[in-house]
């Protein structure tokens, strides 16, 4: 059995980038998001609820934003909250709603409640977009608590048209969703299903279907949310990746490896488990050059399964995969395997075996080819 | 007897204790009695939480029953009552509960299966730690091995799984508040299995593992996952193979390779090789044991009797159209010279029409994290 490499001495870099994260962590705002995936199920609701909670413990809470149309209950909330007026502003012939960044930076608050996170500014403003107001207010050490549905987010626009057939012109980058570091996704209540007075039974069965696939979407996009905080909580304090709360396939692509299939295998893994898919490759200068092309075919097969892409280096390929294996959480490591084997391997053992002997914490699966 | 369909399973599914799953069923059955659905709580565990407690007002309980076990007095669900009195909803909270012997039933879940059975629809709570087929990364996660599990097969009969959620930070808000807890008990369970990254991380796999229920029950937006009538659930034709042994890392390859096997909606078997003429009673007793384990997670499982193991395991998965091998890295004599192949590498060399995954050990990461930490940590609850 092989011993313990974690409690080896930490390399002097790892330790300032430990050391830059923990700084960054410190001085920057803290995201929070209430992500709902129907419109009318109370994000405003809750995060509104949430600064006056904030403020009856003593945080300095101001109202950044807030939708132009509000209920009773949601005037009642804000009553008790400060409130920075957004900016109306006309401009070739649209009208904006523009949070009043510099009133904010301004008055410096320790939290500011952002209701409606994809708004665009008009062409003059500072940022394009609402969410770059909300980075700059985080990058000044401002926490933001905001709210946005799944249909505003980008690269869900694809999937959440082919649920609703609805598809919004604003947007946030899902990227700037990621990134938060508090997320909470907002359910659709029961009753939501009935949108209108005599909804059929149908009607409901269909809206009901329609809620449980967008909340899918919702609930794989919190949990990516929470991956990324738990990687940078585990960067801060200088604990390796080990854990397996997600299944990270990583496909080691060389020019005989049988692509499609290992590709394919993959893809199905990453979609079915919700997991991520990497396609792997060793930077070898000696590759011949039909070589060359065969692996370029595999590459070419990974970006369209997906797959992102990493080119690594070091005078052993197998050590070189084991170690970003290790890096990158990965849990299982798809490898091509020729099974003819020369006298050499079978003397002292082949790569594969070597591979099969040093691996930790991932499971292998070898592809004949 | 008269026909009759059985009864809805819906799991309120959370990742730790204190994050209101037992509030929300509870908030769920009082809007249904209001509609005038016949609902009884079946078990309700208090644990001295006020507003829990106030939730159960004017709902009807069903008096437990009282057992007496080696001196001591329990109170289990008292299940046949239940039954009797048969009503359109029962609340059954804390799925995995293990029943004191001499119950008629094992396990709580076998008692809510006979619920079910008899067309009573049941709500119940359990946390992602619980579920068998995750038992492995829990406790590589948290330190803590889980005792009492459910069968994934179990959790596929709920019709509808609804994640109760919480962030991290709020459930240690609440913990902090003494909500959960009281104080003592609270410090230490922040200090164990309620540290932030742990909470993190069996959240993510709560939030995966209920994507994938979701997913699972109404059809993924992905065509590839529905059957030609868009809702039946989609086959592969893949078909696994799990080679068991007398390891005991046996147990935790065949939690893999189903897990797998389930979501790529592929069937599995398990398979071990023996010796003609083995004599040794005892390893045979560990084999039997292991396949008994496959077997309770509804994994077909037999035994092979041969000289050569790896001849007649890659023989056996052709006949059966074997399509992936599940095994583990084989722990070989120190004296064996490395030119000699174990029954692994030959299987790897022999089965080239099909995908070898050598499932890790992932049992020794626990180990050096147990090391680490001079203090055990159980999961209070």
């Amino acid at each position: 059995m092989k011993t313990s490499t974690e409690h080896r001495r930490p390399d002097p870099e790892a330790l300032l980038r430990q050391v830059q994260a923990a700084e960054e962590y410190e001085s920057r705002g803290r995201l929070k998001i209430f992500l709902g995936y129907a419109s009318g199920v109370g994000k405003s609701h809750k995060m509104l609820d949430e600064g006056r909670r904030r403020h009856d413990r003593g945080q300095d809470v101001v109202v950044g934003a807030i939708q132009p149309k509000i209920d009773r209950e949601i005037a009642h909330l804000l009553q008790k909250l400060e409130i920075i007026p957004l900016q109306e502003i006309q401009a070739e012939g649209v009208r904006y709603q523009v949070m009043d960044l510099q009133t904010i930076l301004r008055r410096h608050p320790s939290a500011c409640l952002v209701d409606g996170l994809a708004y665009d500014n008009p062409p003059d403003a500072a940022h394009a977009y609402r969410w770059q107001d909300v980075e700059q207010l985080l990058t000044s050490g401002i926490s933001v608590i905001t709210t946005i549905n799944l249909g505003y987010i980008k690269e869900l626009q694809d999937d959440v048209e082919r649920v609703t057939g609805r598809r919004v012109a604003q947007t946030v980058p899902v990227e700037f969703i990621r990134g938060a570091d508090e997320i909470e996704v907002v359910d659709a209540p029961a009753s939501a299903c009935i949108q209108r007075e005599g909804a059929t039974a149908e009607d409901i069965a269909a809206r009901r279907h329609q809620f449980a696939e967008l909340r899918e979407v919702a609930l794989v996009l919190a949990a990516d949310v929470v991956d990324r905080q738990l990687e940078r909580y585990l960067e801060r304090s200088g604990v390796p990746q080990v854990f397996g709360t997600q299944e990270r396939v990583m496909v080691c692509l060389t020019p005989r490896a049988n692509g499609i299939r290992m590709l394919e295998v993959g893809r199905r893994i990453k979609e079915s488990f919700h997991g991520e898919l990497i396609a792997g490759y060793v930077d070898n200068q000696q590759l011949s050059d039909e070589d060359k092309s065969s692996l370029e075919t595999n590459l070419e097969l990974a970006r369209k399964a997906g797959a992102k892409i990493e080119v690594l280096s070091g005078s052993d390929p197998m050590d070189a995969i084991l170690e970003f294996a290790k890096q990158k959480g990965i849990t299982q490591l798809f490898v091509g395997h020729s099974m003819r084997d020369g006298w050499k391997a079978r003397l002292f053992g082949s790569p594969l075996d070597r591979l099969l002997r040093k691996r930790q914490g991932l499971d292998v699966r070898v592809f004949p080819h | 007897m008269t026909e009759h369909p059985s009864g809805k399973l819906k799991i309120f599914l959370g990742f730790a204790a204190g994050v209101g799953k037992t509030y929300q069923m509870l908030e769920e059955a009082q809007e249904l009695k209001q509609r005038g659905v016949d609902v009884v709580v079946g078990y309700f565990e208090p644990h001295g939480r006020k507003d829990t407690i106030a939730m159960t007002d004017g709902l009807e309980a069903i008096p437990r029953r009282k057992v007496e076990y080696r001196g001591a007095a329990f109170e289990e669900m008292d299940t046949e009552a239940i039954l009797g009195r048969h009503p359109a909803v029962c609340i059954v909270d804390e799925f995995p509960h293990t029943n004191v012997p001499g119950s008629k039933w094992n396990k709580r879940w076998e008692d809510v299966l006979a619920m079910l059975a008899a067309g009573i629809d049941v709500y119940t709570t359990m946390n992602i730690q619980h579920l068998e087929s995750l038992n492995d990364q829990v406790a590589q996660v948290s330190g803590v091995r889980v005792r009492e599990t459910i069968p994934d097969w179990v959790m596929e009969q709920a019709s509808e799984v609804v994640m109760v959620d919480l962030t991290p930070r709020a459930l240690l808000n609440r913990l902090e508040r003494g909500v959960v807890y009281s104080p003592e008990k609270a410090k230490l369970a922040i200090n164990n299995f309620f540290r932030e990254s742990t909470l993190a991380a069996l959240r993510e796999m709560a939030l995966r593992q209920t994507a994938h229920e979701v997913g699972a029950r109404h059809g993924d937006s992905d065509s590839e996952r529905n059957g030609p009538e868009g809702n039946a659930p989609y086959r592969s034709d893949e078909k696994l193979m799990v080679v068991v042994s007398q390891d005991p890392a046996s147990v935790a390859l065949i939690r893999r390779a189903k897990r797998v096997a389930d979501f790529i909606g592929a069937d599995c078997m398990a398979v071990a090789v023996m010796k003609p003429g083995e004599k040794s009673a005892e390893m045979r007793g560990r084999i039997e044991k292991h396949l008994n384990f496959a077997r309770n997670l509804h994994v077909d499982a037999r035994i092979l009797e041969s000289p050569e193991t790896a001849e007649a395991l890659v023989q056996f998965a052709r006949a059966n159209n074997i399509t992936q091998i599940y095994m583990i890295w084989p722990r070989r004599a120190a004296w064996l010279p490395l030119f000699i192949r174990n029954d692994l590498q030959k299987v790897v060399r022999m089965a080239r029409d099909m995908q070898v995954t050598i499932v890790d050990d992932r049992r020794y990461m626990q180990e050096q994290e147990r090391q680490k930490e001079a203090a055990p940590t159980r999961p209070p609850e």
